[in-house]
């Protein structure tokens, strides 16, 4: 079940910098966003405040009816207690640069840890769930291989089918592709256009404008902390508006 | 001239690099162990028959034990304490973290041989220990004397120190886990105890066994000091037995025999387990931990 994604107001502030201006954002159900921005603009760290990795210092992140990270009480967000947060954050896979798979597990491990720990589901269930998510991905030859004896490429897959392992609503990738050779791009994008396709709630972080273009519902552009500009894929691609996106886009084309 | 090489493929046969320093410099060491061990056996002084007969001699093999007995225990409550301490330290609790900050300057200031004094002299102190509860009174008392035994004074005393420096060993180890597998394990919904065991414990691991291991060889040698307050270890038993005899260097053979022998033990154990600690990152000892599987690799 995909769920939409609601923020309003999202401000963050680095030791007096302010990050993040007073985001308002809406994410459709069953929509994949793509966030673009130079580096600095806060893309990454507007994701981050969705599943709470970054506490906001004011504003409100709704997944589907759920609010992230706090409870409301009159006119106060009370933040919850750790536990809680995790089980909210359950339902929002991440994916990061950096992939970060636990290497002391194999592959297989990685994909049913948090499934079998977390939700408790049985190990056949579990079992059958994550040798079939690695099999979309293309990795079930790998299952028993340590993390670090794979391409970047293939731990960003493993990294895909882990995060979905959860059966999460929604799903974060931030900068998926950054840390990868580019030969090793087209893999993991074509999982991502993949899981488009079956109608997840996807927000994408990159610097990817091919895949924005061709699978993007709605691409939002991003800069020192503000979202300058939305539109869908051909609209904000072909026929910018605001002079930064202009400069932005003949500088990554 | 032309001095390109013909264009065929020459069956030439590759010799590796001759090591002839390794050779010479094992010539050099073997020589010295050699003249080293033909002056400790031929030396009557040693007087070997004497460390043989002694060796598993009953109070020698007691004291063996009481060595044991003793680091097992200072260095499970040790490293269970410093776990905490350490959690405790990095904790964002400020409370918390200034208590075990606390804590770990006060032990670590105090030598060992003097805590050791204090615990089990803490009957000068406070000769009698009680519980009471206000509005009802005394509900049970001990003399302090008859709770400090020696030995409860020597683990009171070996626990404090030790688990003072497991949490900076355990702390450093936490600290060397990258970032990106916290939030790896929050993203997928792990709460805060499993993150820790799951997560940050066994990759913290990998960093904590190197010094951990120095510090259960040295609590080992650490524990000798538990002689100045009768207590009979290995080292104690010795003595007992050459302000007897006067066979004083052959008796302190005897324990240094045993010393080594408990040490190597530690050693091996210690590599076993960073073996096990270190898959997923040393490839080739990663295999004795690959979990068996129906499904095979199929190519790498």
């Amino acid at each position: 079940m995909s769920e939409s994604i609601t923020l309003r107001g999202i401000r963050k502030q680095f030791s007096g910098k302010t990050i993040l201006h007073d985001v308002d954002l809406d994410i459709e159900a069953g929509s994949v966003t793509v966030i673009l921005g130079p580096s600095g603009s806060g893309k990454s760290t507007l994701l981050r405040c969705i599943n709470h990795l970054e506490k906001v210092d004011a504003g409100t992140v709704h997944v589907g009816p759920e609010l992230i990270g706090y409870r409301q009480k009159g006119q106060h967000l009370v933040e919850l207690p750790e536990a809680k947060i995790a089980r909210q954050r359950q339902k929002i896979g991440m994916v990061f640069q950096q992939f970060n798979l636990f290497p002391h597990r194999t592959v297989l491990q990685n994909v049913m840890d948090a499934p079998l720990r977390i939700l408790n589901e049985s190990v056949s269930v579990v079992r059958e769930r994550a040798i079939a998510l690695l099999t979309r991905v293309g990795l079930e030859h790998r299952i028993n291989a340590w993390p670090r004896e794979l391409s970047g490429g293939q731990q960003q897959r493993v990294a895909i089918a882990r995060a979905l392992a959860m059966q999460p609503e929604v799903i974060l990738f931030d900068e998926p592709t950054s840390a990868l050779d580019p030969e090793l791009v087209g893999d993991v994008l074509q999982v991502m256009k993949n899981l488009a396709q079956e109608g997840m709630t996807m927000v994408v972080v990159t610097h990817e404008i091919g895949f924005a273009r061709e699978v993007a519902d709605k691409i939002i552009f991003m800069d020192q902390g503000r979202i300058v500009e939305t539109g869908n894929s051909s609209s904000l691609l072909d026929t910018p508006q605001h002079p930064r996106l202009r400069e932005f886009l003949s500088s990554v084309l | 001239m032309n001095t390109r090489p013909s264009s065929e493929r020459p069956a030439l046969k590759i010799i590796e690099h001759r090591h002839y320093g390794r050779w010479f410099s094992a010539l050099v060491v073997l020589l010295i162990l050699g003249f080293f061990a033909s002056s400790v056996a031929s030396n009557p002084n040693f007087e070997w028959d004497v460390v043989l007969q002694n060796l598993t001699e009953d109070s020698i093999l007691s004291g063996v034990m009481m060595t044991i007995k003793l680091t097992c225990i200072s260095v499970v409550l040790g490293f269970a304490g410093g776990t905490v301490l350490a959690f405790m330290r990095l904790s964002a609790n400020p409370v918390l973290s200034w208590v075990s900050w606390g804590y770990i300057w006060f032990f670590r200031a105090v030598p060992m041989l003097v805590q050791l004094f204090l615990w089990y002299n803490i009957a000068t102190l406070y000769p009698k220990l009680s519980l009471t509860l206000p509005f009802y009174g005394e509900i049970w008392s001990v003399k302090t004397n008859q709770l400090i035994s020696p030995f409860s004074a020597a683990v009171i005393a070996l626990v404090m120190h030790q688990s003072a420096y497991a949490a900076e060993i355990i702390r450093a180890g936490i600290q060397s886990v990258n970032v990106g597998q916290l939030e790896a394990a929050k993203a997928l919904g792990y709460r805060p105890g499993q993150i820790f065991r799951q997560t940050i414990l066994p990759q913290a691991m990998r960093a904590i066994l190197p010094p951990a291991g120095n510090e259960v060889i040295g609590q080992l040698k650490t524990t000798a000091v538990v002689s100045v307050i009768a207590l009979q270890d290995v080292l104690y038993s010795a003595q007992i037995i050459y302000q007897r005899t006067y066979e004083v260097v052959p008796l302190l053979l005897v324990a240094t025999a045993w010393y080594l022998l408990m040490t190597s033990v530690l050693s091996i154990g210690q590599y076993y387990v960073e073996a096990f600690y270190s898959r997923g990152n040393v490839p080739d000892k990663a295999k004795w931990f690959r979990p068996k599987s129906k499904n095979r690799e199929l190519s790498s």
